[in-house]
């Protein structure tokens, strides 16, 4: 099967499914949280660094009280990470300005805006894919929608999600089928890959026309229902504005710092 | 449309590159029958499932649903009456789950919350899938599919089951339980399939298509005799029908 080691994104289904209070969160709440939380990570200056650990706090509790494996939630962080990397690894090449002493070695700003972009980069990753993990894809399209965002929009991403593991299966069986008839062991030849992709094109055309056939079926006129009634409780309330406090003051006060100067003044 | 009459008039249909469908196809199934519509791969027996609910319509002649020609204006109508479970479940689940997936048709006819929940676990009973409705419909197996994609079409109350190949990829037990549902069911019933041990079971009509054309329309169990008939047509036997020599408990 396709859908397991690395790509295995339908486990997050299964953790979603999951009943711990955190889940039972409304999930207008948990994205709206998650949202003021990146937006503040990411409003941060670029040489930021020690500003940003606090907000660490953030997903390590959730994961914990949720439940979630963390191993898991790392892995997919650092499978993406490469492209975080590859964002940041050329500011060390070009801010040669030194900022920082540690003794007599200069830290340059190019390093530090580096350590910014990665610790901002493990932040808003871990965080979105906490948000899905406790409370399912289709729920946080529902609470998208909810918000406004546009129905074709929400359809597009709940269709993509629906088919995504299909798709994968579909692209595993061939990849299987012309691995045992090639006996080289060597890497996809490029005109195979290239017909391999093309059929996969025609196979998804194909499939899209009987799942509209199927569709038209029962009625479809242009617009997806889907029935659902959300609350929001006391405990929600509670959890986003206690969070988006702290995130607050996390923001304002460099805790990290002020920390550091407090044990100062006590021992001098 | 009290009376659930499917009938089709000199059907004609070609593909766009050239590949003939259908060439003079006519029949009248009554209300409350179980039609099997058998014949080799390509006699066009899909084909003719597209035009019963108007997906395809025919260059020649035409098809009429409870006396009502299908035209543009009554599609609607159409789709609703008659109730189509394609081949492979995959595209006919499409919602994120069970649930909303069953809940998919009923919304659309704009019934109230409260009746469409009451049908999707009616429906989802029916087929024994209730303990599924919460989840995500890749993660079923072949057979959880096929029951919940029964449901799909179940819960529009149609007044005819049009079925593409329900038992193909089933494991027998599955195959077994799908056939003992299907026969509670008094619906209108038309049945493509190469399971003629199922048709057997199911129908008591049995249409052979060939090339296009029909080529034998009677009772299943008299047109299962004719194996010079079966071998035009690439299919065989029911095995139960077969003289089995190792078979020790003859009834």
């Amino acid at each position: 099967m396709a859908n397991h080691g690395y790509f295995d994104v339908g486990y997050m289904d299964t953790l979603a499914a999951g009943d711990s209070p955190l889940h039972r969160i409304d999930p207008r709440v948990k994205l709206i949280t998650t949202v003021v939380f990146i937006a503040t990570v990411v409003s941060f200056n670029k040489y930021t660094v020690t500003g940003l650990i606090p907000f660490f706090s953030f997903p390590i509790i959730l994961i914990i009280l949720g439940g979630i494996p963390s191993g898991y939630i790392l892995k997919k962080v650092l499978l993406i990470s490469p492209f975080a990397i590859l964002v940041g690894i050329f500011n060390p090449v070009f801010d040669r300005s030194v900022v920082y002493h540690i003794g007599s070695i200069g830290i340059s700003g190019g390093w530090v805006s580096f350590i910014s972009i990665l610790l901002r980069f493990a932040l808003t990753v871990t965080s979105a894919l906490v948000l899905v993990a406790l409370t399912g894809f289709n729920s946080v399209c529902l609470a998208l929608e909810k918000f406004g965002v546009p129905k074709p929009f929400i359809v597009q991403l709940l269709f993509l999600y629906r088919y995504m593991f299909v798709l994968a299966e579909e692209l595993g069986h061939m990849i299987r089928a012309r691995a045992v008839r090639s006996f080289s062991g060597r890497a996809i030849h490029f005109k195979a890959f290239a017909s391999i992709i093309g059929h996969l094109l025609l196979r998804t055309l194909d499939r899209a026309e009987r799942v509209y056939r199927a569709m038209c079926c029962r009625g479809f006129d242009g617009r997806i229902r889907i029935m659902r009634s959300l609350r929001i409780g006391f405990k929600d309330v509670i959890f986003a504005v206690t969070w988006i406090m702290l995130f607050v003051s996390f923001r304002f006060w460099n805790i990290p710092v002020k920390l550091g100067e407090l044990v100062t003044r006590i021992f001098t | 449309m009290s009376h659930h009459i499917v009938e089709a008039n000199d059907l004609h249909y070609t593909y766009p590159d050239g590949t003939v469908g259908l060439s003079g196809v006519s029949f009248r199934i009554m209300h409350g029958e179980s039609v099997a519509l058998v014949g080799e791969n390509g006699a066009g027996k899909s084909t003719l499932l597209l035009h019963l609910n108007g997906f395809l319509s025919a260059a020649n002649g035409e098809v009429r649903i409870g006396g009502y020609p299908i035209v543009p204006g009554n599609l609607n109508t159409i789709r609703r009456a008659v109730g189509m479970v394609f081949q492979n479940p995959d595209d006919q689940l499409f919602m994120p789950t069970v649930f909303d997936d069953v809940a998919f048709g009923p919304l659309n006819l704009g019934l109230a919350d409260a009746e469409v929940e009451n049908r999707v676990l009616e429906a989802l009973d029916t087929v024994g899938a209730a303990h599924l409705k919460r989840r995500p419909p890749y993660k079923l197996s072949q057979g959880e599919k096929r029951s919940v994609a029964i449901a799909t079409v179940l819960v529009m109350s149609p007044d005819i089951l049009v079925m593409d190949e329900p038992t193909s990829s089933l494991d027998p037990m599955s195959r077994a339980r799908l056939i003992e549902l299907l026969k509670t069911f008094r619906h209108t019933k038309i049945i493509a399939t190469h399971d003629l041990d199922m048709a057997m079971d199911l129908c008591e009509r049995t249409i052979v298509l060939h090339r296009g054309k029909i080529t034998a329309d009677g009772p299943t169990f008299k047109i299962f005799q004719d194996e010079a008939l079966l071998h035009r047509s690439s299919l065989e036997k029911p095995l139960r029908m077969q003289d089995c020599p190792v078979r020790n408990n003859p009834e």
